[in-house]
C-alpha cells in the first residue's frame, strides 16, 4: 500500500475515536471521508457526549448480565472456569431500511433456489442429467446421504432453519460467502443480545427507530408446526439436544423456553413401530416434529454412526416411513458444501430462471485443472479453504502465510483437489468497537441472517448475528477463535 | 402438561442437593457458635459428633479451621456446600426451560457467590457471614420458586426433592443427638449440655418455634416431641413426611400396575408418624425408630425412581 493523498488527508477522529483508522475495507460508520454516514449520526454523536467512563461501566454490566444469566459457552480442558461469556461488543451495528430490503429478498431467492436443488438431487436428479452441476460433486461429498433419495419429506422443505454468512465488500455491497444449511446455530446470542442493549441504551434504541426480532421465537414455532406429519393436526413439537456438555447447549434451552416446547435428549425419545416417543412420568407420549440440534452423522446409531450415544435407534426409519418430521432434513450439507458453493449462481438461474439478486465471492475449484493451477500460482494472494472445515479451521490466508504454509497447502491441494477451493483475500467491512483501554477502534465483521425457510416466502427476523474478529487486524470472527458478537440494528 | 421424566428428575435433585446445601451450612453455622462457648475438653468430640451427623468421612488429621474448609468448599468432598450447591446448579442447568428465569438466575449467582469464596485464600476470617449467605441465598431461591414457577408436577418433584433430603438429615442428626444425650432423662441437665441442646434446636432453625410452644423451660423429652413429631413446625420430621404424603398424592396416576407403591409407602410412613406418641417410644428405643425413618425415605426415594423415571419401556407400551 502507498502513501496516496487521501491518507494524509485523513481527519483526526475526536475522543473515544482518537485511535479510529480508516483503511481500505469499507466502514460502516464513516464515509471515506472521515465524515460519520447518516445511519450512524445518531450513535456517534451518542458516543461523543459520553463521560469517559461510562461505556467501560455499561460494559462490565452487560458482562455481569451476561454471566448472571448463564449467556455462556463451555470451554473444554480446564478446571476452572470452563464456561465463559460470549464475547460481545456493546456497539450495535446499523443496517439501513433498503440495504436490509436487498438482503432479505436476496436471501428468499437463494434458500428458495437451494431448497428446490435438493429435492432434485434426492429425487429425479435433473440439474445432474442437464449438466449444470457436475455429478460429482454431488457423489463426493460425504454430507451427501444415499438414505435420502426417494424419500418424501412433507411440504418438500428441506430446509428449515438456515443461516447465511454475508460480507461486504470494499464497495459497500453485500455478497454471501457461505450457507449454513445443517444445523446453524448463534441466534440466541441475536436474540440475547438485544436484550442486554435494550437494557443499557434504551433512549438510544428509541431514538434509532429499529426493528424488533421479539417473534423469532414464535415464528419458529410456527415453521415448525407446518411441517406436522399427515393426519397429525395438533403435533408435539420437540427440540433434540446433545445435552449439557454440548457448546451451544445455552442456544438449545433458550429456543426451547422461547417456543415452550420440550427439550428433549436422546435418550429421552424411543422408537416402537417406527413412532417416536418421549419418556414422561405419565407414561410414553407421541413425538410429531423434532427439531434437531445433531448432525446427521449422530443422530441414530442404527443407520449413521454406530458409535453415537447421543441419537435415537430406530429414528431414521420413523422419519423416511413418514410418522416424524426431522428440521432441517438429513442430507442438506451436501448443499452448503464449498465446492457446490460455486454452482449456487447457475443453481438459482435454473430453477427460477432469475439472476442471483446477491452475489457470491469469487471463487476457484482445486478440482478443476486449470482453476487449480490458478491458484497454485497464487497461493500467496489467495484464502484456501478446505471443503469440509468450519469454524474457521484449515484454512490458508495467503497475504498473511509464511512460504512453508504455501508450499504445505499447495501439496495438500494437489493430493485431493475435491477437498479445497480458493476465493481472493476479501477485507471484510469494519465497524466500531469498544476495545481494551476504553477507545472505540475499527474491526472486521461479517452478518449471519437467520431464514426460517417456508416455500416461496421466508420469514427472516431483520438483522441476525454480527460477528466481530475482536483481534485487531484479524479476518476470523468464528467464535472459536476470537470472534465476539455484536446486536444487529436494521431501521425502519 | 406431560413432564419428561428426566426433566423431573433433574428437578428432585436440583432441590434436594440445594437443600443438602442449606442444612450443612446450618449445622455448620450453629456448631461454629458453640465453639466459642464450649470447653476445650469437649470440643474434639463435638467436632466429631458433628460431622457424623452430616453423613460425612472427613480425611484423618484435618486441623479444625481445615475441616471448616472441607466442609465448605473441598471439590472432592462431593457432600461440601461448594459440591452440594454446584450439583444443584447442574441439575437446574439442564433444565432451563422448565424453570423460571428467575430461578436459575438465583442458583446460578449463588452458585457464582460460593465459587469465588472457594477460590480466596484467605478466607477463615469470617466463616459464618459466609455460611449465612449460603441459607440466605437457598432461602432465596425457595421463595422465587414457589412464587414464579407453575405449581404442576415439576414443582411437586422440586417439593420432594426437598422433604425427602430433609426427612432424610434431620433423622440423621437427631440420631446422633440422641446416641450420646438422652431424650428421655427427666431429671436435669448440666450447663454443658443444656447448651448442646439449644445448639440442637437451632440447627434447625427450631429455638424460638419451641419456645413459642413450650416456653424456654427446655426439656429433653420436649425436644425431641417437638422435632420429631410436631405437625406445624416445618423442619421437624413429621411435617416433611407430611409434605411427601402429599406430593404422592398429587402426582399422577402411575402407568403401571403396582404402580401406587411410592403413594402407599408414603402413607404409611405419615400415619407412622401421625399417630406415634413419645411415650410410646421405647427407651433406647429412639435410633430403631429413626432408622426406620430413614429407611422408609430410601424406599420412597427408590419407588418414585422405579415408577416416574427409569420405568422400562415394555411396561409403557402394554399400558
Amino acid at each position: 500500500m502507498t502513501m496516496t493523498g487521501s491518507a494524509i488527508e485523513r481527519r483526526k477522529f475526536p475522543a473515544p475515536f482518537e485511535n479510529y483508522e480508516l483503511g481500505d475495507p469499507f466502514d460502516e460508520m464513516f464515509h471515506a471521508s472521515g465524515a460519520p454516514r447518516q445511519h450512524y449520526q445518531e450513535i456517534y454523536d451518542f458516543l461523543l457526549d459520553l463521560p469517559a467512563d461510562e461505556l467501560k461501566l455499561h460494559k462490565q454490566a452487560a458482562d455481569q448480565t451476561f454471566l448472571h444469566q448463564g449467556i455462556t459457552f463451555t470451554v473444554y480442558g480446564r478446571d476452572e472456569g470452563t464456561e465463559r461469556i460470549i464475547p460481545h461488543d456493546l456497539l450495535p451495528r446499523i443496517i439501513t431500511a433498503q440495504e436490509w430490503g436487498k438482503v432479505e429478498s436476496g436471501l428468499e431467492q437463494r434458500i428458495h433456489a437451494l431448497n428446490l436443488f435438493l429435492k432434485d438431487i434426492y429425487h429425479e436428479g435433473k440439474i445432474l442429467s442437464d449438466g449444470v452441476v457436475p455429478r460429482d460433486i454431488i457423489y463426493s461429498c460425504k454430507h451427501f446421504r444415499r438414505e435420502m433419495r426417494g424419500v418424501h419429506v412433507p411440504k418438500g422443505n428441506y430446509l428449515t432453519v438456515v443461516g447465511t454468512d454475508l460480507i461486504r465488500r470494499p464497495d459497500g455491497e453485500f455478497v454471501v460467502l457461505e450457507d449454513n444449511l445443517r444445523v446453524p446455530s448463534g441466534v440466541s446470542y441475536m436474540l440475547t443480545s438485544r436484550q442486554v442493549l435494550k437494557r443499557i441504551f434504551p433512549k438510544l434504541y428509541q431514538a434509532c427507530g429499529v426493528r424488533p426480532i421479539d417473534h423469532y421465537g414464535q415464528a419458529l414455532l410456527a415453521t415448525l408446526r407446518n411441517l406436522s406429519p399427515e393426519g397429525r393436526p395438533e403435533p408435539t413439537v420437540v427440540l433434540l439436544s446433545p445435552g449439557v456438555y454440548n457448546s451451544a447447549y445455552f442456544e438449545h434451552s433458550f429456543l426451547a423456553r422461547q417456543m415452550g416446547i420440550q427439550l428433549v435428549e436422546g435418550r429421552d425419545l424411543v422408537v416402537h413401530d417406527n413412532i417416536v416417543y418421549m419418556r414422561t412420568t405419565s407414561g410414553l407420549r407421541r413425538v410429531d416434529v423434532i427439531y434437531r440440534r445433531i448432525d446427521d452423522d449422530f443422530i441414530d446409531p442404527l443407520s449413521f454412526r454406530r458409535d453415537s450415544i447421543l441419537g435415537v435407534p430406530g429414528l431414521f426409519n420413523a422419519y423416511r416411513t413418514g410418522n416424524v418430521t426431522l428440521a432441517n432434513a438429513i442430507g442438506t450439507g451436501v448443499a452448503d458444501d464449498k465446492a457446490l458453493y460455486a454452482y449456487v449462481p447457475k443453481i438459482i438461474k435454473y430453477y427460477l430462471g432469475q439472476d442471483a439478486i446477491l452475489e457470491n465471492v469469487e471463487t476457484f475449484l482445486a478440482s478443476e485443472p486449470t482453476e487449480q493451477k490458478h491458484i497454485l500460482a497464487n497461493l500467496d494472494k489467495f484464502v484456501v479453504k478446505a471443503v469440509g472445515e468450519s469454524g474457521g479451521y484449515g484454512m490458508l490466508i495467503g497475504p498473511h502465510s509464511t512460504k512453508e504454509q504455501q508450499e504445505e497447502f499447495g501439496k495438500k491441494i494437489i493430493e485431493d483437489p475435491r477437498n479445497y477451493i480458493a476465493q481472493p483475500t476479501i477485507s471484510l467491512s469494519t465497524a466500531p468497537c469498544f476495545v481494551e483501554g476504553g477507545n472505540i477502534e475499527p474491526r472486521h465483521i461479517d452478518l449471519r441472517p437467520y431464514i426460517l425457510y417456508q416455500g416461496e416466502k421466508s420469514v427472516i427476523v431483520p438483522g441476525g448475528l454480527t460477528r466481530v474478529a475482536l483481534r485487531k487486524g484479524s479476518l476470523v470472527v468464528n467464535s472459536s477463535q476470537g470472534g465476539g458478537s455484536k446486536d444487529t440494528w436494521v431501521l425502519n | 402438561m406431560h413432564m419428561l421424566s428426566r426433566v423431573c428428575d433433574s428437578l428432585y435433585w436440583m432441590s434436594r442437593y440445594l437443600e443438602r446445601a442449606e442444612h450443612t451450612a446450618r449445622v455448620l453455622e450453629v456448631h461454629l457458635g458453640l465453639q466459642l462457648e464450649s470447653f476445650s475438653t469437649a470440643s474434639q468430640a463435638h467436632w466429631q459428633r458433628m460431622i457424623t451427623s452430616l453423613g460425612l468421612e472427613p480425611p484423618e488429621d484435618l486441623s479444625d479451621s481445615d475441616l471448616v474448609q472441607w466442609v465448605c468448599f473441598d471439590p472432592s468432598n462431593r457432600l461440601s456446600i461448594v459440591s452440594c450447591i454446584s450439583f444443584a446448579r447442574d441439575n437446574a442447568r439442564q433444565v432451563r426451560e422448565h424453570t423460571s428465569s428467575e430461578m436459575w438466575e438465583q442458583i446460578n449467582m449463588l452458585f457464582h457467590h460460593v465459587r469465588s469464596n472457594a477460590l480466596q485464600e484467605d478466607w477463615e476470617t469470617e466463616p459464618v457471614d459466609f455460611l449465612r449467605s449460603v441459607r440466605d441465598g437457598a432461602h432465596l431461591f425457595q421463595g422465587i420458586t414457589d412464587s414464579t414457577m407453575n405449581h404442576g408436577q415439576g414443582w411437586q418433584f422440586i417439593q420432594l426433592g426437598r422433604y425427602i433430603e430433609r426427612a432424610s438429615a434431620t433423622s440423621l442428626l437427631l440420631d446422633e443427638h440422641f446416641k450420646h444425650f438422652q431424650p428421655e432423662g427427666a431429671g436435669t441437665i448440666d450447663f454443658q449440655e443444656h447448651s448442646e441442646w439449644i445448639g440442637l434446636l437451632k440447627s434447625l432453625t427450631a429455638f424460638e418455634a419451641y419456645c413459642k410452644v413450650y416456653t424456654a423451660d427446655l426439656k429433653p423429652e420436649r425436644v425431641a416431641e417437638f422435632l420429631l413429631l410436631s405437625e406445624e413446625f416445618p423442619h421437624s420430621i413429621r411435617f416433611a413426611v407430611d409434605q411427601i404424603d402429599t406430593v404422592m398424592n398429587a402426582l399422577p396416576e402411575s402407568i403401571r400396575t403396582g404402580g401406587n407403591r411410592p403413594a402407599r409407602l408414603a402413607g404409611k410412613l405419615r400415619a407412622t408418624l401421625s399417630y406415634t406418641q413419645m411415650d410410646e417410644i421405647p427407651a433406647g428405643g429412639m435410633h430403631d425408630f429413626l432408622e426406620n425413618v430413614q429407611g422408609q425415605c430410601t424406599q420412597i426415594h427408590n419407588a418414585v425412581h422405579q415408577v416416574y423415571i427409569e420405568y422400562p419401556i415394555e411396561a409403557a407400551l402394554e399400558a
